[in-house]
């Protein structure tokens, strides 16, 4: 029997889950696959209605973890088995190396060193990095990676030497760990919705065709761009933004569910953009605008009151080339009547969010069609891995699922 | 404790490239008289703090100064327990922000002056090292597990079964008479699962029985609060019949016009008091103890929500008044009792739902609607279709709001031919024909304005919460019994972070449910569990004697002379938390398990009589004096910045790791919150002849930043007050200045600096300096 509690997954929801029951009183083990605890919310600017940075709210619950004696972390690991019972199940994880040491905080010297440069995926491939790199500027653990490709090569030991001694270490391997826990949170989150899968939209084929989450990057001043909304093929300030909602959402043929966020994830971009240039004009096109409960009516209220930013009713079908690296967006506008072509600038697609027990499912674990965790008997899920929900609702079941997994632990013990 | 303090710097990661290592020492031997120094070049390794843990061991140094990464890292080898640990972040803050091209001019000038900055942070640090005391948990008597329940619906009943859960007990206080709140009249609830395409069964019976079942839990109906007095890990709560009035009632201060008389000058103290006591006849004193109260652990606030009613003339073309025109609330209580008709007595085959009610003007839902709303019209519409095959249902909505799967829902709803969705603004509701009602709806999806008549129209307003209109947990605090501030929020008890949404501003009670937001009875069941985990967590905290949150990992508490206490108020009034109370005359009393160990009362006190051990008026004004302030060099003027740790202080490393430089003139003081910085430091800094302050912290307003709340809202009044006195001296009052910074703006920050560092340069030298 085990009192401990497992979460999977780092991010927001995971890291409330964890920092929510240890403050309870119990042992908690967090299980992050990325090299770095936050998550999506790390890669976001700003969170909507009161446009304050993810990293404040993080910050503190770095903190938390940092400062509590009951949490212990793994990152760059995975779930490979979930046997047993409530109250005792095994787990078996795979703890990927990092080549680095904890003191490891600082790899400017092994950047001059390194001769790879790869896209880096925090950015979305927006920028590049080298094979030995922090995570990002606020990641936590604040400890460099170190590519294992480059691991067993001359670059390798080219970075290694430029490095303080015992900074870095090419000789770790993978490790297997066995947990016992009494429970085990679900808290996986989500994925952006491929882009590529919606044939119609001809993502690929535009430079100037963005997601959701990439424009995130943008504004962020931690981003490729140090902050500036500019387009991708030319680094120009584009003098019209379109935004096509439901990019894959509320759709029979990809998330016939609605993704909750995307609506507000608009508005809230449609803000960034009117803030970097009073010029810019913004065009929505939507089915419904989802901005439920008083907050955030307000906050659609205040992006409507801006008469840059148009609303047009209406699914965007098809996006086309206009001139000058521009897009076209086509759709029927179902309350003007007709159809209507607006060019702009640059297209954001508000790409809906997938649960990533759709794709890469838990071992051991129970989903829905949509991939969304059906719970169990300790077995909680909570945030995205359960519905599709925003930040402060995961908060919420983050700290519910918290109390649920504490629930299961005494019943057992 | 006598100290022997023991200084490790840490010469790596372009350390001892910035500055001159030995200077430093030097400094720390002779100076400074620190008995042990070393420095390591990869300090933070195990060989690193094995080497710290061996002068504890041998040399016995108590106090350990990490100089070199900046404190936000993690330390997890270098605690050692009884041991004072403090980190300076000279890489960061020395090193990184200040790099010096060895190419440029006037190269020596510049690192004299960055070498300048790092035996600057030595002293200050020395200083504080000298100071500072291990922190002494505090620890209460005798812990009360119970957790107190304040309402008796899904939110309140849920909170309950999930207390005894996790093995404590509970008491429910509903107001009314049976238990269940708005949900048990509901005959059907909202699809609860996939695939979402049938009405649930009520869940709330099911609830009822397992609280009446489960004997950890008392149910008390027909009761509500008089008054809670006391703290977390033993409030006392003042019960009493619904509806009655009773000497403990909670005493409501003096609203700040209340102060005022007729010609609008403030009452004296006196007249004042007379005021307040009118006001609060029959009622005992705030803090009497009430023998007879109930004591609690921690308490989850579940009062729920009440129906929107439209005032008369609200709403005049939606037809508000007239016969067939009601609420959805209105629906739910006929569908529950069988029967829906109209008060005229009509029958009802036809239902036309208004979900906003703007007309052409606005496309916004109802005041205190939410997803909530869409939902239930679309519950109605097919509870009435289930029970009316003949009837017709249309849905007149601006923005369907059915997030996540219950688009399943509102999809399912769509194939049924009975029930008309578009839509479009109602731009009125008349009298028809032969008693029907005409809706006039523009705008539609069809393409064309449409005009249905139907028997019944139902306006989907919606769910205002309790404490919009009541203080509902009627606290006896100094600072009164309601949560302050909720009209930001539209009344709702809304915590203002998205990060921690359960967050209060009274420590250890924990809203849940329709009182915090509109939402389904699914939602509330999770809402209540996650407040009551909070609850339960405030509990664990108390025990262990330190704080929640923010500063969980914090063992601290404010400690109070009170012999030198003026009876000013200011740290019973702006203390964010209401944490602290007061006798008659005035003299504070702490409450240290409310407490949040923000310091905000520290900053606010003028006779400097408050402090916690590692965080006080004499370690950072020890700090202050202790920065070397040359005399007559105009290019080496020195300012003082604050810093809260919470946003700025992490702005400024991610700026130093970015190499954004900023001016080596001033020194950096990390405080916890801007509420915490007393006057007295910015004196300490003038009259040591410092030439300029600045405070950097967290944005303030409606959609204010600060996790205390209120700190650098305060912080930037008091220095408006400063400005007034520097006035005065016949010095420049744009010497003290704030800034707000939020944590990701670290490309702004450098350059904020630099410019009030320019101001000053530009004002010259601090007229007191060497004084």
């Amino acid at each position: 029997m085990s009192k401990s509690i497992l979460v999977v997954g780092g991010g927001f929801s995971g890291l409330t889950a964890a920092v929510e029951a240890a403050e309870a009183g119990y042992d908690v083990y967090i299980v992050e696959k990325e090299s770095y605890l936050g998550g999506r919310v790390a890669q976001l600017n700003k969170y909507f209605p009161k446009l304050c940075p993810p990293t404040c709210g993080l910050e503190i619950n770095f903190r938390r973890v940092k400062t509590s004696p009951r949490i212990t972390f793994y990152s760059m690991a995975e779930v490979q088995s979930i046997s047993g019972s409530p109250g005792n199940f095994k787990v078996k994880l795979k703890v990927n190396p990092r080549f680095t040491t904890p003191q490891c905080t600082n790899c400017k010297p092994g950047e001059e060193a390194s001769t790879t440069e790869v896209p880096d995926q925090f950015n979305f491939g927006m920028s590049t990095r080298k094979a030995i790199y922090m995570p990002h500027p606020m990641a936590f653990p604040n400890q460099c990676v170190v590519d294992a490709a480059v691991a067993a090569t001359e670059e390798g030991q080219n970075i290694k030497a430029a490095m303080p001694a015992g900074h870095v270490d090419l000789n770790q391997k993978a490790e297997v760990v066995d947990l016992e826990v009494g429970a085990v949170i679900v808290a996986t989150g989500w994925q952006p919705y491929d882009p590529n899968k919606m044939d119609n939209l001809s993502f690929s084929q535009f430079d100037n065709l963005i997601t959701n989450m990439m424009m995130e990057r943008l504004a962020s001043p931690s981003g490729p761009t140090e902050g500036k909304i500019l387009r991708p093929s030319d680094q120009a300030e584009p003098k019209s933004v379109g935004f096509v909602q439901c990019a894959g959402s509320r759709d029979e043929n990809h998330l016939p569910y609605c993704s909750y966020i995307c609506c507000m994830a608009t508005l809230k971009q449609a803000m960034y953009i009117r803030e970097q240039n009073p010029d810019i004009e913004v065009y929505i096109f939507y089915i419904d605008i989802r901005s439920p409960g008083r907050k955030y009516e307000n906050f659609y209220k205040k992006v409507k009151a801006d008469d840059k930013v148009h609303f047009i009713k209406g699914k965007v079908a098809e996006v086309k080339a206009g001139s000058d690296g521009n897009v076209i967006l086509v759709a029927e506008d179902t309350i003007g009547g007709g159809r209507v072509e607006q060019e702009v600038e640059m297209g954001v697609l508000a790409t809906g969010m997938q649960p990533v027990g759709a794709v890469s499912p838990l071992p051991g674990v129970k989903y829905d069609s949509d991939g969304f965790v059906i719970p169990k008997e300790g077995i909680i899920p909570c945030g995205c891995a359960k519905r599709p929900v925003d930040v402060v609702s995961s908060a919420q079941s983050a700290t519910a699922a918290a109390l649920k997994a504490i629930q299961v632990v005494r019943r057992a013990g | 404790m006598s100290k022997k303090i023991g200084l490790y710097i840490y010469t790596g990661d372009g350390i001892a490239d910035a500055v001159d290592v030995d200077k430093l020492v030097e400094l720390a031997t002779g100076d400074l008289n620190i008995p042990v120094v070393r420095t390591h070049d990869n300090l933070y390794s195990p060989e690193g703090a094995a080497m710290v843990k061996a002068d504890i061991e041998k040399e016995g140094v108590n106090a350990v100064l990490l100089a070199g990464l900046s404190p936000r890292y993690e330390f997890k080898d270098f605690d050692f327990p009884g041991v004072l640990v403090e980190k300076v972040g000279i890489r960061e803050l020395v090193a990184w922000s200040h790099p010096v091209n060895p190419e440029d001019e006037n190269a020596e000038a510049q690192k004299e002056h960055v070498q300048e900055l790092a035996e600057d942070y030595l002293r200050m640090y020395a200083a504080k090292m000298g100071k500072a005391e291990l922190p002494e948990p505090y620890k209460m008597e005798q812990v009360n597990q119970r957790i107190l329940v304040i309402g008796g619906g899904v939110t309140g009943l849920t909170a309950a079964l999930e207390a005894a859960e996790a093995g404590h007990e509970a008491v429910i206080i509903e107001r009314e008479s049976e238990l269940g709140g708005h949900a048990a009249k509901y005959r059907k609830q909202i699809p609860i699962g996939p695939d979402y395409s049938h009405l649930a069964d009520p869940i709330v019976g099911d609830l009822i029985a397992r609280v009446q079942a489960n004997d950890k839990i008392q149910v008390k109906t027909g009761t509500e609060i008089a008054r809670i007095g006391g703290v977390p890990g033993a409030f006392r709560a003042s019960l009493k019949p619904a509806g009655t009035k009773s000497e403990w009632d909670a005493p409501v201060p003096l609203t700040d016009e209340e102060k005022l008389d007729e010609n609008g000058n403030e009452l004296s103290a006196e007249d004042q008091k007379k005021k307040y006591d009118e006001k609060n006849e029959g009622r005992q004193d705030y803090m009497q103890e009430d023998p007879s109260a109930e004591v609690f652990g921690a308490i989850v606030l579940a009062s729920g929500w009440t129906p929107y009613e439209p005032a008369d003339d609200e709403f005049p073309h939606l037809g508000w008044g007239k016969n067939g025109v009601v609420t959805n609330w209105q629906l739910e209580e006929m569908a529950s009792s069988g029967q829906i008709k109209r008060p005229d007595g009509r029958a009802v085959k036809s239902i036309a739902f208004v979900l906003s009610p703007g007309a052409k003007e606005d496309d916004a839902d109802f005041p205190y609607a939410s997803a909530v709303t869409s939902l239930v019209a679309l519950k109605q519409a097919k509870m009435f279709r289930e029970s009316n095959p003949d009837g017709r249902a249309y849905i007149f909505y601006q923005h369907m709001r059915t997030p996540g799967q219950y688009e399943y829902f509102y999809k399912g709803l769509q194939d049924d031919a009975g029930i008309f969705l578009t839509k479009g603004a109602v731009t009125e509701v008349k009298d028809g024909a032969a008693g029907a009602l005409t809706v006039n709806v523009e705008n539609t999806i069809l393409g064309e304005d449409i005009a249905v008549d139907v028997d019944m129209v139902v306006l989907a307003t919606g769910m205002v919460p309790t404490t919009r209109d009541e203080a509902v947990v009627n606290l006896a605090y100094r600072q009164g019994p309601a949560f302050r501030d909720l009209d930001l929020f539209g009344g709702y008890c809304d915590s203002n972070f998205i990060c921690f949404p359960y967050e209060t501003r009274r420590t250890g009670i924990y809203a849940a449910g329709g009182v915090r937001r509109g939402m389904t009875i699914e939602e509330s069941i999770e809402d209540a569990t996650g407040a009551t985990l909070k609850a339960i967590q405030c509990l664990q905290a108390v025990d262990e004697g330190h704080a929640v949150h923010p500063r969980t990992w914090d063992y601290d508490f404010p400690d109070f002379y009170f012999q030198r206490c003026t009876q000013c108020k200011r740290c019973t009034e702006e203390c964010p938390f209401g944490a602290l109370d007061d006798d008659e005359k005035g003299t504070p009393k702490p409450n240290p398990t409310r407490c949040r160990r923000c310091g905000t009362c520290m900053g606010a006190c003028p006779e400097r009589i408050i402090g916690f051990k590692d965080y006080n008026i004499d370690i950072v004004g020890s700090m202050i004096k202790a920065i070397e302030v040359p005399d007559d060099d105009e290019d080496k003027l020195r300012m003082i910045i604050f810093a809260c740790e919470n946003d700025a202080y992490p702005a400024l490393d991610q700026a130093a790791r970015k190499g954004n430089a900023w001016s080596p003139l001033v020194r950096i003081i990390p405080v916890r919150c801007l509420g915490s910085v007393n006057v007295s430091w910015i004196k300490d800094a003038m009259s040591s002849g410092i030439d300029g302050a600045l405070l950097l912290g967290c944005k303030y307003g409606d959609d204010y930043q600060c996790h205390f709340v209120k700190g650098s809202e305060l912080a930037n009044r008091r220095m408006e007050n400063v400005a007034e006195t520097l006035n005065s001296l016949g010095m420049e009052p744009e010497r003290v200045k704030l800034a707000q910074i939020a944590i990701d703006e670290f490309d702004k920050v450098p350059g904020i600096i630099n410019d009030f560092v320019e101001e000053i340069v530009g004002m010259g030298p601090n007229p007191f300096k060497g004084w």
